[in-house]
């Protein structure tokens, strides 16, 4: 166990350093240099110079290249071509709120997809199998920010239940904490609905499949033959082997967490890391675009980390071989 | 639906978008002059009457009326006066989908927007297929230093979340119709590159190939006769989920303002548009979506299906 994960962990240093790389290397290469965001027709050759020297654009590539790792090294993501404001400081920002909607909206997906997976696996080819698998389908196909539209327009334009857009009402620092808690907790529902369905529908077809594939386990016929009712071969036996697999879908929604969902937090102005992302590729703020593309990155790989471990946590049959 | 069929729908309903697409201006010829002032948002079913004037110009409105030697051409905001000997004709048609804030019909501009789209995301799945299909080969037979710097590079661009190194490449490269192609193609290869470097790792281990070149099969008639027929049904299967995928990529990259340029109508800019019009023009941000979802359901419907047929084929 110890040595998986400090192998897991080993390897991860190099990824890392690929990934911060390659990225560096996407930007090198990308035709003109990326100065020319900060150029002003108005400015001066010296001025021109002057600003390619302060980003560090005047050096040979390679010595760029090692000025951009040695800071990725000690922490510094750059600074904003914009706003001037370091990168680390501006995701430490916007952090939070990504979290606090990237949460609820997991909580939302696996509540429903397992009362979904479990309702259609109850009756295999029954009703509300066929009724959930096509609606799951059609989710699954439609775009998330034509749903965030929709989601809109009924119910906040038309029928006035939410917030549409925002996390907090103007003026809703003067109210009492509660009355500001519950003005959060408005603003969150449809962003968080938008997110939570869209992610139920993939989770409901997963665990639907698992549930279906052990149904047909020799323990189930035992379970039977002892006589258990079907509702709680279903609940217990049934699902629990089922949820070892959706841990590890846990661990894989880590990037999900924290780099967000760019089209729903755009769409809803959440002020998170998503919009950030999406305001900096307007601007055309390359650092912040670098910063927040590594940060999804390095997510990637902690989280698959994270997932690998704690399959092996909870089912021990994926430490038996020693991998 | 039953997992047999499908296959069946998915590729009717295919067939189905891409012909209407490709067909657009032969099914809904959109008049050279035309002037759609008088037709700004309609809702889908509207009757309209085609004006044509000789100055070459054609007026559409919901309501014309003749009064005398005069034609009063009706709009939203303003109405145009003519004098019936400047008609050259009249046309009664309809606009099945509504008319967009600028007066235009839906059904044309979704027709448009699906020949771009579905052009886009072909051509770049055409790329990832010749660049994973040489990867995956590369990394397969090149030996196992190859194999290995081949396959964690592939790791590692794994680990981008697509959508944030397409918005920097986006925004890097300000793309035109070609160059988003290339940025799509060029995010999508990596899983291609894993399967069919997986593929032909386990293939060459398979007894069938080992009894052809025992029995001196030369490389390329082995190639040709167990490689190939054998890869084709996975690669089939996931180029049509691929392609679903970068439908909705590029819908997305154009719903955000960061593909191509919003003067060339894509389903995700229609979307976009729509939504700054969400009470009065309900259609026009929904009906796009319908489209983009339509077309993504049946390439996952051709994707599963496919996959049925290679599970029943090899049970």
């Amino acid at each position: 166990m110890r040595g998986l994960i400090a192998r897991r962990v080993l390897l991860l240093i190099p990824m890392i350093w690929l990934v911060a790389t390659l990225t560096f290397v996407v930007v090198a290469a990308a035709p003109g240099s990326y100065a020319d965001t900060v150029d002003h027709p108005g400015l001066t050759v010296e001025q021109r110079e002057a600003l390619r020297a302060r980003y560090g654009l005047d050096q040979p590539v390679y010595r760029q290249y090692l000025t951009w790792l040695g800071s990725i090294v000690t922490g510094d993501l750059g600074t904003s071509f914009v706003t001037r404001e370091p990168v680390g400081r501006l995701l430490a920002r916007a952090l939070p709120p990504t979290l606090l909607l990237g949460t609820a909206a997991l909580l939302l997906d696996f509540v429903l997809g397992i009362l979904i997976a479990v309702g259609a696996a109850h009756r295999p080819r029954g009703w509300f199998d066929r009724v959930s698998t096509v609606v799951g389908l059609v989710i699954a196909g439609l775009p998330s920010f034509w749903v965030a539209g929709l989601m809109i327009l009924i119910f906040a334009l038309l029928l006035g239940w939410f917030p549409a857009s925002h996390m907090h009402s103007v003026g809703a620092d003067d109210l009492h904490p509660l009355a500001s808690l519950g003005d959060l907790l408005r603003h969150l529902v449809l962003p968080a609905a938008c997110l939570g369905l869209v992610g139920a529908a993939g989770t409901a077809r997963y665990l639907r499949s698992t549930l279906l594939d052990i149904r047909g386990e020799r323990y189930i016929l035992a379970a039977r033959a002892r006589g258990l009712s079907e509702r709680r071969i279903l609940w217990i036996h049934t699902l629990r082997p089922a949820l070892l697999p959706v841990v590890t879908l846990l661990g894989l929604s880590l990037p999900f967490l924290v780099s967000g969902s760019v089209v729903i937090e755009s769409v809803f102005s959440w002020p998170g890391v998503g919009l950030a992302l999406i305001q900096a590729a307007h601007a055309r703020d390359i650092p912040v675009i670098m910063g927040i593309t590594l940060m999804g990155a390095v997510a990637v790989l902690i989280g698959s980390l994270l997932a690998d471990v704690l399959y092996a946590v909870v089912d021990p049959r994926a430490r038996e071989d020693g991998t | 639906m039953s997992r047999s069929r499908r296959l069946q729908v998915g590729v009717t309903g295919l067939c189905l978008l891409v012909v209407v697409c490709m067909l657009g201006p032969v099914i809904l010829p959109v008049p050279p002059g035309i002037d759609p002032a008088h037709s700004a948002l309609l809702p889908p079913g509207t009757a309209v009457t085609e004006v044509v004037i000789d100055d070459g110009r054609t007026l559409v409105s919901p309501s014309v009326r003749f009064e005398g030697d005069t034609v009063v051409v009706d709009g939203p905001r303003r109405s145009a006066t003519i004098n019936r000997s400047q008609i050259t004709a009249v046309r009664d048609t309809r606009f099945w989908l509504g008319s967009d804030r600028f007066g235009r019909d839906v059904l044309a501009q979704l027709m448009a927007g699906g020949r771009i789209s579905i052009s886009i995301a072909a051509l770049a799945a055409l790329i990832a297929l010749l660049v994973g299909t040489t990867v995956g080969l590369t990394a397969a037979t090149g030996g196992r230093l190859v194999d290995a710097v081949l396959m964690r590079l592939v790791d590692a661009l794994m680990a981008f979340p697509v959508l944030f190194l397409l918005i920097l490449l986006a925004t890097l490269f300000r793309p035109g119709p070609l160059i988003l192609v290339l940025v799509l193609g060029m995010t999508s290869w990596m899983g291609l590159a894993r399967l069919v470097r997986g593929q032909v790792l386990t293939l060459r281990g398979r007894t069938f190939v080992l009894a052809a070149r025992a029995a001196g099969s030369t490389p390329t008639r082995t190639w040709r006769t167990h490689f190939l027929p054998n890869l084709a049904g996975p690669l089939s299967q996931d180029t049509a989920l691929r392609l679903g995928d970068l439908v909705l990529a590029e819908a997305t990259l154009s719903f955000l303002g960061l593909g191509i340029p919003p003067s060339i109508p894509t389903w995700g800019a229609m979307v976009a548009q729509g939504h700054r019009v969400m009470i009065d023009g309900w259609w026009l941000a929904t009906l796009p979506g319908f489209a983009i979802a339509a077309l993504v359901v049946s390439l996952a419907l051709v994707g599963d299906g496919i996959q049925e047929r290679l599970l029943r084929g090899r049970s």
